[in-house]
């Protein structure tokens, strides 16, 4: 069936009922006085009443259209290729719709084939026609409903709002349902997951080996603490690099520099937020990390150039951004006030931002510090690409390691089987690690929250 | 006789005329009985290309309180801000003309202005307490300063502030409570010993009642008449009782210009200008 | 008791005792705010040499890849080599698939056709008193070359037997070896290209056979593995465009109007509260969970293609939600409330204060949030990597439905290549069109900006 034609057919009841609605609504009010609506909304009124029942037969139609023309095709194949079942019917199918729609197939077509593809010709004008009649119907039915309902005094406007405020509040459901996904999808995967491994051997587990093997009884070693560790390192060095140097150049943005200065720092430095997580990778790879390893060389120190100590350092490169713009929104928050007192009392510059503004900002730095954690232990293109994906419980940090991050995607953009231990352990990392945010970022957003209002 | 109840004394005896005299002596440093803690010369205040001040001349006595009065913007706390520079925290701000503390120029390069706000200290319009305890609020100033060789001075310090700022009995039991939680009258004084705890010679206040209710503003101005003793004091007001309350002098600013300073009686019953009798008297303002 | 007369007109002694004081702690308190101010200042270095050092790195390694060493050959479609039946016409009664099978059929005739060897005839043409092995001599061209002649020669058989000049590109080992990215004093043994190979390379860049031409198919061609020279970003660009169209079609229009909901006719009652806490959390949910999300709805619940656009912009749609939505309200925010007092004070209703009167004005507000959103999505990697996107995809997808790949997920297929000496160039290269891509969006965004707002 042409879609074009239903998207045409759609825009004539459009059209029609729109303008069934306002000319009546118009005609109603010239001889009685006033209407309670202006013409538009009946217009609108009745275009929405006419337009909603056919949307819904075509959504369905869209639905179940494909499984029906499907279960058709098999219900005229011979019985011993319905049970071969697979590719085979697979291809059959195929055949059938290519000789229905007129295309043909290379060689000759089967008897067998032949006749399924007439049937299913049939099948597709019957219900083409269907369907397209089921539309004209409801919407001319609902069309004359929606026009009886026309009268001066009609509340269309309200009808119409209230309809819009429906919508409005539906796409606000969407951003709830995702969390809601995200959770389900999370809880029951993981849940899976754990009818192989047990909980307590994942959770307190210290060997990480899954084995990339579906054969054999054995399912590997989910030990997850060798990942948390290497996550909790990476994030310690990248708050360790991003802290001061965001800190203090929040601090000096918004205490001591010139509007000037300020209009032109704040903003390259805010190029580096911009940038994409991959290309962090690559810097760490192909610039950083030989860069430690020889300077490391250098001293005398063993750092690889794929380690904990790459990934994490150029982590916190990409979240001193981060770090900065939270601070220095948070830091101006401080009433000039509070600053004035303590200047005015003869301390320095410094003196007043370590023993006035800092105290005063510290809940908000707390929050945006927690944030930054958040992100650094979520990250992942940069420890993808970076740490050296060797997961195993090691204190140096000139080592490789591996994360929680990381492993998820290993999981899964393996071959493995969807339903293996070895894909489904991703669901259980990223439960892991969806809480370990939540919690963050729930302390995080509550301490700002409570800052700001302190200082409104 | 203290030298307070002298002044005063001396000034409701004085006839007007002696006033006015006095006010066109008032640039030349003059004999001992009306010693001089500020002297401004011809200042000129500038925000970028906007003059906030025209050659303002004014004296500040030792041991006195001066009020400046005067309708909003019209410079008073532009000029009040200017005696221990907290304009130089205003980007683009420029101060010209001459600003002496006992003879020493406050815009003298070779000034240290930290030095400087130890001895000139301020307290603000809007009680503005540091998030921090009652005690540690007060210490801050000594603190920083190294003003106290150990605790107990500090602690001396601190309680001796109080109890000058008329503050200690109410808050003996919660000095280790944060500033912020007392009530705005109390946060002012705490800001108000807070300053004194550095001892300075002269003290800033920029309508400091302007933000509290009717009884706080009555124990600000005792407390303002009780500080006279051992400080100088200069104090910008919107309120024309309040300088008639506190003040010996009281100097009226209009559009940047200062038009009239003198013996603050003079000002309230016998202005010599047209602008400022307008102004008391409730003309404008 | 302060006597008038008897105190000097200076300072006091006890005074004087405490000035001291405070003078003798003025220059170690006077280094300290120095040194804090360095600190500040230091930081502030240290972000900006971070941003300059990033983008010298990629500029330095990604703009020589633009350039790419091209031979100019003439090329000779001589009958003897190039031995096919002529192109198959649909003939009357023949149906579609007979006639698709045919042309199928003629084609891989023609691709089986030694185009290797026609190669090499034009170059033995160019440097006849040359003595090297047909293998040697082959590696200097890019694998994929051939299928360039191939598609003169089906687009135009009537060359057949004609001498056509024509640019080909020269393999990568030769490019490599022209820039010098190779040492060229390695021992035979460690050199990718035989030292006859490597000398035919010189000598044809001296003669000006071989020059430095404009890499244009790294914006036409695909990814190609047999062909590194060759490959291009054409796939990965129509991807991410695809993406970013599901992107903008989906996420813009529901954030927007959640942001609408929440900010203008939300209730204030605990069920908003929660819509309000769960979208600041969403927004700061690691992006790999979301791919988890995807993998487990979208793929494995929902059964939709592997691989194909329509998954990830579903994907990067539900991720950058909460950012639009985020800041399309405060640009709501930001509106002053008398203009929606002064619209209802009119007697508005609610819904038209907030169409007619507050959204116009926020116009500038909600682009600079799709722009956001937009950028985000576009450099986002780790979830594509979940559903499949990082599968190897050498054609261009001719919808949202085929299978493709996205410019960041090329960008992290290509680091990885074994060819590292040319790969790294090639993905820097990848890295300035994803980040080229990122500033002209920025570019727009403000030009539209500054345009929307000097008009009200």
């Amino acid at each position: 069936m042409n879609s074009l034609t239903i998207a045409a057919l759609l825009l004539v009841f459009l059209g029609l009922a729109y303008q069934q609605g306002w000319s009546l609504s118009r005609r109603l009010a010239t001889p009685q006085g006033s209407l309670h609506s202006r013409p538009v909304y009946h217009g609108s009124l009745v275009a929405i009443w006419t337009l909603a029942p056919a949307l819904l037969v075509l959504a369905l139609w869209a639905l179940f259209g494909s499984t029906a023309s499907r279960a058709f095709i098999i219900a005229n194949l011979p019985a011993e290729i319905v049970d071969q079942g697979g590719p085979a019917l697979q291809s059959a199918i195929q055949r059938v719709r290519q000789i229905a729609s007129g295309f043909g197939v290379a060689g000759d077509a089967q008897p067998y084939e032949a006749a399924a593809g007439q049937a299913l010709r049939q099948f597709q004008v019957i219900t083409s026609a269907t369907v397209l009649a089921a539309i004209t119907a409801f919407a001319a039915v609902s069309l004359y409903f929606a026009r009886r309902r026309v009268a001066p005094e009609l509340r269309a406007r309200n009808e119409v709002e209230r309809l819009v405020s429906y919508l409005l509040l539906a796409c606000s459901a969407v951003a709830v349902l995702t969390t809601l996904g995200i959770v389900l999808s999370l809880v029951f995967e993981a849940a899976r997951f754990f009818t192989f491994v047990s909980p307590v051997d994942f959770f307190f587990g210290t060997v990480w080996n899954p084995r990339f093997s579906t054969t054999g009884s054995g399912s590997g070693e989910y030990g997850l603490l060798p990942l948390l560790w290497g996550t909790v390192m990476v994030a310690a060095i990248a708050m360790f690099v991003a802290l001061p140097i965001g800190l203090m150049t929040a601090i000096y943005l918004s205490q001591y520099a010139r509007p000037r200065v300020r209009n032109v720092v704040k903003p390259v430095i805010e190029i580096l937020a911009g940038i994409p997580t991959i290309v962090y990778g690559f810097f760490a790879l192909v610039t950083v990390g030989p860069f430690l390893a020889s300077a490391g060389a250098a001293v005398g120190i063993d750092i690889r150039a794929t380690s904990a100590l790459t990934a994490g350092i150029v982590m916190g490169i990409m979240i001193i951004p981060f770090i900065s713009s939270l601070s220095d929104d948070i830091l101006r928050q401080v009433p000039r006030a509070m600053i004035d007192g303590s200047i005015g009392l003869g301390a320095t510059r410094s003196e007043t931002i370590k023993r006035v503004v800092l105290p005063a900002a510290l809940p908000g730095i707390v929050g945006a510090f927690l944030l930054a954690v958040s992100r650094a232990i979520g990250e992942t293109m940069i420890v993808v690409l970076a740490a050296g994906n060797s997961p195993f419980l090691r204190a140096n940090p000139g080592e490789p390691i591996s994360t929680v991050t990381v492993t998820i995607v290993n999981q899964l953009t393996g071959d493995q089987d969807f339903a293996s231990p070895q894909s489904l352990v991703a669901f259980a990392l990223g439960l892991t690690l969806f809480v370990m945010t939540l919690f963050l970022n729930m302390a995080a957003l509550y301490i700002v929250r409570r800052f700001r209002e302190q200082y409104e | 006789m203290t030298h307070n109840q002298e002044t005063e004394t001396a000034a409701m005896n004085m006839s007007s005329s002696q006033f006015v005299q006095d006010q066109l002596n008032a640039s030349e440093p003059r004999s001992n009985e009306m010693k001089t803690r500020v002297i401004a010369k011809d200042v000129n205040v500038f925000y970028g290309a906007k003059q906030a001040l025209f050659d303002v001349s004014v004296n500040v006595p030792d041991k006195a309180v001066i009020a400046f009065i005067g309708p909003s913007g019209c410079g008073k706390s532009t000029f009040l801000r200017c005696l221990n520079r907290m304009n130089d925290t205003i980007e683009g701000c420029r101060v010209e003309g001459e600003i002496r503390l006992d003879g020493q120029d406050v815009y003298d390069p070779k000034i240290d202005v930290v030095e400087l706000r130890a001895r000139v200290g301020m307290v603000f319009q809007k009680p503005n307490p540091f998030p921090k305890s009652i005690f540690e609020n007060v210490a801050y100033g000594p603190k920083i300063h190294g003003l106290a060789s150990n605790k107990t001075e500090l602690e001396e310090i601190v309680v001796t502030s109080l109890k000058k700022a008329g503050l200690f009995e109410e808050v003996k039991d919660r000095l280790r409570e944060p500033g912020t939680g007392l009530s705005g009258g109390q946060q002012q004084r705490l800001c108000i010993a807070r300053a004194i705890a550095v001892s300075p010679e002269v003290i800033l206040m920029d309508e400091p009642c302007s933000a509290l209710d009717p009884i706080a503003t009555a124990k600000i101005e005792e407390l303002i008449d009780e500080l006279r003793a051992n400080f100088t004091i200069a104090i910008v007001t919107h309120s024309m009782q309040q300088a008639a309350r506190v003040s010996q002098r009281t100097a009226f600013f209009h559009l940047g210009v200062l038009v009239e300073e003198g013996p603050t009686e003079q000002i309230f019953t016998a202005p010599s200008d047209k602008r400022t009798q307008d102004y008391v008297t409730g003309r404008f303002g | 008791m302060n006597d008038l007369f008897s105190t000097k007109p200076d300072v006091p002694q006890e005074s004087e005792a405490r000035l001291d004081r405070i003078r003798a702690g003025l220059s170690r308190r006077h280094a300290r705010e120095k040194r804090f101010r360095l600190y500040g200042v230091l930081a502030i270095a240290a972000a900006l040499a971070f941003v300059a050092i990033l983008f010298t790195m990629i500029l330095s390694k990604g703009l020589p890849a633009f350039q790419q060493a091209t031979l100019s050959l003439p090329v000779t479609f001589s009958e003897e080599l190039i031995d096919v039946d002529p192109q198959p016409v649909r003939e009357a009664g023949q149906s579609a698939a007979d006639f698709q099978a045919a042309s199928l059929r003629w084609q891989r005739d023609v691709t089986l056709i030694n185009w290797n060897r026609v190669l090499e005839n034009a170059v033995r043409q160019i440097a006849p008193d040359v003595e090297i092995e047909t293998r040697d001599l082959q590696s200097i061209i890019d694998n994929g070359e051939r299928f360039k002649l191939r598609d003169a020669f089906v687009a135009d058989p009537s060359i057949l037997g004609r001498t056509i000049q024509m640019d080909v590109l020269a393999s990568a080992n030769v490019d490599n070896w022209l820039k010098g990215n190779i040492d060229r004093d390695l021992p035979d043994a460690q050199q990718q290209l035989s030292a006859d190979a490597r000398a035919l390379a010189d000598r044809l860049y001296e003669e000006g056979h071989i020059r430095m031409a404009f890499a244009w198919h790294i914006f036409t061609n695909v990814d190609s593995r047999s062909a590194p020279a060759s490959a291009g970003l054409a796939g990965a660009f129509m991807g991410s465009l695809y993406m970013m169209l599901v992107v903008i079609v989906l996420a813009v229009p529901i954030g927007v109007a959640s942001a609408i909901y929440l900010e203008e006719f939300a209730p204030k009652n605990r069920l908003t509260d929660l819509i309000e806490v769960n979208i600041n959390n969403l927004a700061a949910v690691p992006s790999i969970v979301f791919g988890l999300l995807g993998a487990a709805v979208f793929i494995n619940y929902f059964r939709l293609p592997l691989s194909a656009p329509i998954v990830g912009g579903l994907v990067l749609t539900l991720m950058t939600l909460p950012t639009i939505i985020i800041a399309t309200r405060s640009a709501l925010r930001a509106v002053p409330p008398s203009l929606r007092q002064a619209a209802l004070g009119l007697g508005a209703s609610k819904t038209q204060t907030v169409f007619h009167h507050v959204l116009p004005v926020t116009y500038p507000g909600i682009l600079t949030a799709t722009i956001i959103g937009v950028a985000q999505a576009l450099g986002e990697t780790a979830p594509l990597l979940l559903i499949g996107m990082n599968a190897f995809v050498a054609a261009v997808p001719g919808s949202p439905f085929e299978q493709s790949t996205a410019l960041p997920v090329q960008i992290f297929l290509w680091q990885g290549n074994e060819n590292r000496n040319f790969f790294e160039a090639r993905t820097s290269a990848a890295i300035i069109v994803l980040l080229g891509l990122m500033i002209s969006l920025n570019a727009i965004a403000i030009f539209l900006r500054s345009r929307l707002e000097r008009r009200r």
